[in-house]
């Protein structure tokens, strides 16, 4: 890609990304395309990362585990649903994971958990997210039914309106008095160690780049 | 009937042969069932009743011989009964006033012939013979060998059939089943009437306790045990005592009466003889009646007693009540007992008893602990037994309170905090020792919570990082501040987990963790735990975290678990203290972060919970110094200019608590920080104030912080907060500043323009000791100023600082004697202390044990006696007073030896009181005393000489006894004091030859010469008068050789 193409990509997504500097945009730009390869650069076929090459991101880098949690992840990020993750969706996505408000976040969070899509995390759906949170005790009779109870803990601490089912406005109770529910029903928000390793790797000295930039 | 008579029977005196029964109600009863027996017998058993008794009963009758009639040979003064055993004697034999009765047939008839008075004959019958079983049946039959005397009697029945043998064992029996009958009656009669033990009476003692005082309000003015010492069943008696029956013995001060010495036994409350003063030793014969308890035995003997119970009444029923739910299930056993009583042997019986207060103990500890959480605030272990009442009743603490809403309560309540505070303060607190552990019995009664928690926990130790979130945020939602969540908590093995959580990576956990284990460390349980399970090292890890939040959180939980020293000793040894130390500069680079996020807070806030946790450390002396080292005080000094009152309490609570080592007070000067203490001494917010005060009140020992205080404007801020009496802990912390204060005259001097002086009188009744501790000491500095006596005095003043001599706080006594002696300088201040009798309080002091409160009466004395109408008559009306004082020239402390010969030297201007000193033996007391190097007592003691001289041949004695050499060196001192004291002692001396040579010999004339040229007049004089002496008699030597 050249100089020009780069700058003024850089522009363009700078200005509509509030949370990240020109500098740190030009950072993740040039990081995208490191991790899609510069051979993919063809007219006409969408350049991007497709769902396992993001999820071996987000694996490696951020640390994350459940493939379940990581799919959703991937949907979050692939806002147009094209199954590849674009350079725009990069960046966006990428300004959410690292610098987004509490707001964003739990709108972000949320979508991820409400499986369906219907505006609500049902039961089933929670209980399809903890399935694999408890360790199995060989005694019990139903294995499931810690999973079940959790579940119902789960709801008994955070569905306000007590209609079986969490909607948005019970979600964002639940996280603002209690800030650690933001990721409830698993990890899909980088944890602040990895951020920061990332961070400090992509963002580095600008000097660095400019030799970098040069050669 | 022996036992009974022994064991039941209320003898005035112990021991035989001199004892009356007395006329109690117990008494009666027996005496009753006796007649009643004899009454019967002749019906009953006439077989065995004309059976000849061994040996005759004898006593001194009051019948009259004209009462008998048919059956008697009656003349004027002797009745003899026609019925005659084989040898011809009658039977019954009335020679007035002696009577003696051989059967029971005539002591049936006797019985009858008395009518009216056969209780009192009954009595006198029974006080002249002891054991009237050995008289009636042979020494075979005594009491005293009761263990035996069955089997003998068995013995006697297989190998006699003597039929006279026989009905002597029948007779026998029959007075065993008398003997159990009046056993098992009395003490159901006792049982109905009293019965008492350790714990009702322990508590009737602390309930009063809790009510008594100063002030009109109070039922008594004091209550207290002779002995601290508790034995293991509760009892406070020495063993040989609590074999009478005897628990403890109590001296209780009403108000109207003098003290009174009782003691508590399992018969009741009664006056015993009294404590001797010297030994301590308690009389313990039995003077009055026996009382069913305590209060109504004081109901009795102090009438405002009862009157001021009726005004609490209504508060006292309500902790009676709980007591009388108590008695009941008591009663009841008592009558279960009885039954087995019956027909059983005494041995049995015995054990039965036993059992019977076992039982009555088991049953009594359950209900006791919630009941003493009410009033015992005394008790350091209290938290755990709120707990526990918590446990129980499943209330929060709120209801202690709302019980007990007296004054009294509130009172006590603010007062102990005060000194909890005061004595943590000073180094290493004692509070540490550990807490009995009360464990949640299995399956009793647990409440839902517990099977809840420990579900959740389960689901805790299995869960993966999203199900554990879950569940301590759901744990949360339990209230973790009961103690029955906490506890179970920690019993279901949470505990374990949650220190656990805090070792892994996941900062998500450890937040939750940690928010946990915040709540739940106040109870002094869990951090006893905590400490166990090694959660402090790993917290302190986490201080060390990039994650703001995390870190406050752990700074946060070590707050509260450092409550004890064990733990603030690992703190320190982890390198805790460095760690917080530095959280307190995060405030400096303050950037805020641009949103609030779960890892992240505002760098204040860090510095609150690092000083927060510093506060709680601060109380061990080591980490005191740590703090220090790890440059703690000017990060303080930065904090403390912040206006947030959350950062400024914990910051000047680790001040305060720190300012008790003399490095701090210097550093404290040196950053500037008395500064900030007083303009926050303006704050809104009492507690902050409090601590202030507090630490001005450490600080202010030294001389340029008291200046400092002044010139930063704080007296009057301090002078301020004096009216705000409702907040004891405040009003003491602010009189402390204000004594300390005061210290420097130019305070008082403010002080005085601030009305403050009239302040302080007004606070010398109704406070707790805590507050009249510093008032007293304020008043006593201010009161060294001319001015401020006058105006002590004007405000009534002088009455309460009198009537404080009475007490017996030490701290409270050296300081009223100090006052009182400031007030005594002013001869019309010195006409109400006399006219109150304080030179008798005060010279009674002089017995007290401890040194500081002797000296300080001693120097009190001093004024007292030079400004006092004909003094000289007032010392001698102290009987005793005079030999005291003497004796007190053996003490081995160097201020009651420099007091005493203070006030030696007063007594002496009296020439009478002088002679006596000198027969007692002041001479050698006050010549052993020559040889000391401390200035202040070589002034006094050479002025007491000085005095002493004046009288008979004391000049000469103080010269056999040695005292002139070591005084002639008291001239090579620094101090001009003991110079005059000196040169006036030597004056006096030199009148007597042998003095002056000695004098000579020891170079003192070089000296003394020195001493002429001196600018103080009076040691110029005195000076050159020993020299003139010394000289005169070096002439008159020299005249005599040549002549």
């Amino acid at each position: 890609m050249n100089r020009k193409k780069l700058q003024k990509l850089t522009d363009a997504l700078t200005k509509n990304c509030k949370h990240f500097n020109k500098f740190e945009v030009n950072c993740l730009i040039k990081l995208f395309y490191n991790l899609v390869g510069e051979a993919v650069e063809r007219p006409g076929v969408a350049v991007g990362l497709d769902r396992n090459a993001f999820r071996n991101i987000l694996h490696m880098t951020f640390g994350m585990t459940d493939d379940m949690i990581m799919d959703r992840v991937f949907r979050g990020f692939d806002k147009d649903n094209d199954g590849t993750i674009s350079v725009t969706e990069w960046v966006h996505g990428l300004s959410l994971f690292l610098r987004g408000s509490l707001e964003e976040k739990m709108k972000y969070c949320f979508e991820v958990f409400d499986l369906n899509g219907d505006g609500f995390i049902s039961k089933e759906e929670m209980f399809h997210m903890l399935k694999n949170s408890l360790l199995k005790q060989p005694s019990e009779e139903d294995p499931d039914e810690g999973i079940k109870d959790l579940v119902e803990i789960t709801l008994k601490k955070m569905d306000h309106d007590h209609d079986g089912k969490l909607s948005f406005t019970d979600y964002e109770k639940a996280v603002r008095e209690e800030a650690l529910l933001l990721e409830a029903f698993g990890p899909c928000l980088p944890d602040p160690k990895s951020q920061m390793e990332f961070e400090a790797q992509v963002f580095k000295d600008p000097n660095d780049l400019h030799e970098n930039v040069n050669s | 009937m022996g036992v009974a008579l022994t064991r039941l029977a209320q003898w005035t005196a112990a021991g035989y042969g001199t004892g009356t029964l007395e006329i109690t109600p117990l008494n009666e009863i027996l005496l009753k069932e006796i007649i009643i027996f004899v009454e019967h017998f002749i019906y009953d058993h006439p077989q065995e009743a004309k059976f000849v008794f061994v040996e005759p009963l004898e006593w001194k009758t009051d019948l009259e011989p004209s009462a008998f009639e048919s059956g008697y040979i009656v003349s004027k003064t002797t009745v003899n009964s026609e019925e005659i055993d084989k040898n011809g004697q009658p039977l019954l034999f009335l020679s007035v006033p002696q009577i003696k009765v051989r059967s029971f047939k005539q002591l049936s008839q006797l019985v009858f012939i008395a009518k009216d008075t056969k209780l009192k004959e009954a009595q006198a019958c029974i006080e002249a013979n002891r054991d009237p079983v050995v008289k009636i049946l042979g020494s075979d039959y005594s009491t005293v060998t009761e263990d035996s005397s069955t089997s003998s009697i068995l013995h006697e029945i297989t190998n006699g059939d003597d039929p006279e043998n026989e009905t002597k064992m029948k007779i026998a029996i029959l007075l065993k089943q008398l003997d159990l009958h009046l056993l098992s009656y009395t003490l159901r009669h006792i049982s109905l009437q009293i019965r008492l033990n350790p714990e009702p009476v322990k508590k009737d003692i602390e309930l009063l306790k809790s009510f008594s005082g100063k002030g009109e309000w109070t039922v008594l003015e004091s209550i207290d045990y002779t002995s601290d010492y508790e034995f293991s069943n509760g009892c406070r008696a020495p063993p040989w005592r609590q074999i009478h029956g005897e628990m403890c013995y109590v001296l209780v001060k009403p108000h109207d009466v003098e003290t009174l010495c009782l003691t508590c036994s399992t018969e009741g409350v009664f006056l015993n003889g009294g404590k001797a003063d010297d030994e301590g030793k308690i009389d313990y014969e039995r003077k009055g009646e026996v009382y069913k308890d305590l209060v109504t035995l004081l109901k009795d003997k102090s009438a405002v007693f009862s009157e001021n119970m009726s005004k609490q009444e209504t508060r006292f029923n309500e902790e009676q009540q709980k007591n009388q739910t108590e008695d009941v299930p008591k009663k009841e056993e008592t009558y279960a007992v009885h039954k087995t009583i019956s027909g059983s042997d005494k041995s049995k019986l015995r054990k039965n008893q036993i059992n019977f207060g076992k039982n009555q103990m088991a049953r009594r500890l359950e209900p006791s602990l919630n009941w003493r959480t009410t009033v015992d605030f005394k008790d350091r272990k209290a938290p755990v037994k709120d707990s526990q009442e918590e446990k129980h009743g499943g209330k929060p603490e709120k209801t202690r309170t709302s019980i007990s809403p007296g004054r009294a309560q509130l009172h006590r309540k603010s007062v102990d905090k005060v000194e909890e505070i005061i004595s943590e303060s000073s180094s290493e607190s004692e509070e540490d020792e550990e807490l009995p552990d009360h464990r949640q019995e299995a399956n009793t009664d647990l409440p839902s919570e517990y099977w809840q928690i420990q579900k959740l926990v389960k689901y805790l130790k299995g869960g993966n990082q999203t199900a554990t979130v879950i569940v301590l945020c759901s744990m949360r939602d339990f209230n973790l501040a009961q103690e029955t969540c906490q506890l179970a908590i920690r019993d279901v093995g949470g505990l374990e987990v949650l220190i656990n959580l805090l070792d892994t990576d996941e900062v998500k956990c450890k937040i939750g963790s940690l928010k946990i284990l915040k709540e739940i460390s106040h109870n002094p349980q869990i951090q006893r735990n905590i400490v166990d399970l090694g959660g402090l090292p790993i917290m302190v890890n986490i201080l060390d975290s990039p994650y703001k939040s995390l870190k406050c959180l752990a700074a946060e939980t070590i707050a509260n678990v450092a409550k004890f020293k064990r733990a603030r000793q690992v703190v320190r040894q982890y390198g805790g203290i460095t760690k917080l130390v530095s959280l307190l500069d995060c405030a400096q680079n303050s950037i805020e972060p641009a949103q609030s996020s779960l890892y992240e807070t505002r760098d204040v806030e860090v510095a609150r919970c690092g000083a927060l946790a510093l506060w709680s450390c601060s109380k061990s002396y080591s980490n005191k110094e740590a703090i220090r080292k790890a440059g703690g005080i000017p990060l303080l000094a930065r904090l403390l200019k912040t206006s947030h009152e959350d950062m400024l309490i914990p910051v000047v609570g680790t001040l305060q608590e720190c300012a008790s080592e003399e490095n701090y007070r210097a550093a404290i000067k040196a950053e500037r920080i008395i500064e900030n203490l007083v303009k926050n001494l303006n704050s809104e917010n009492e507690q902050l104030q409090e601590h202030c005060a507090m630490a001005i009140y450490q600080c202010a020992e030294d001389e340029e912080t008291r200046d400092l205080v002044r010139l930063h404007g704080g007296l009057k801020p301090l002078a301020t907060l004096l009216n705000n009496t409702d907040n004891k802990e405040l009003l003491a912390a602010v009189t402390g500043a204000i004594w300390k204060c005061s210290i420097s005259k130019e305070n008082v001097i403010k002080f005085r323009e601030y009305k403050a002086i009239e302040t302080l009188v007004g606070l010398l009744t109704d406070q707790p000791e805590e507050v009249l501790v510093n008032v007293v000491g304020a008043l006593g500095e201010c009161c060294q100023d001319h001015e401020n006596r006058v105006i002590v005095r004007k405000c009534g003043g002088i009455q309460p600082l009198v009537n404080l001599l009475v007490g017996i706080n030490q701290a409270l006594l050296v300081n009223v004697t100090k006052a009182v002696g400031a007030c005594a300088v002013e001869p019309e201040s010195m006409v109400i202390i006399d006219r109150l009798d304080g030179v008798r309080l005060l010279w009674s002091l002089l017995k007290n044990p401890h040194p500081d409160v002797k000296a300080s009466a001693a120097w009190a004395l001093c004024p007292c006696i030079q400004n006092a109408k004909d003094a000289g008559e007032m010392v001698r009306s102290f009987v005793g007073g005079l030999e005291l004082v003497v004796n007190l020239l053996k003490s081995d402390n160097k201020e009651v030896l420099s007091s005493v010969c203070a006030a030696i030297t007063n007594i002496a201007k009296d020439q009478e009181n002088l002679a006596v000193i000198t027969d007692h033996g002041v001479v050698p007391l006050l010549s052993k005393l020559a040889n000391t190097n401390n200035d202040k007592l070589r002034r006094h003691l050479a002025e007491a000489i000085s005095r002493c001289c004046m009288w008979g041949r004391n000049r000469v004695a103080f010269g056999e006894h040695k005292a002139v050499a070591p005084l002639v060196r008291y001239l090579k001192s620094s101090d001009t004091n003991v110079h005059r004291a000196t040169a006036q002692a030597l004056y006096q001396l030199s009148e007597d030859p042998d003095n002056c040579i000695t004098m000579h010999e020891n170079a003192a004339v070089k000296l003394l010469l020195d001493m002429v040229g001196s600018p103080d007049q009076e040691l110029q004089e005195a000076a050159a008068g020993c020299i003139s002496n010394i000289r005169r008699l070096a002439l008159a030597t020299e005249k005599a050789k040549y002549n």
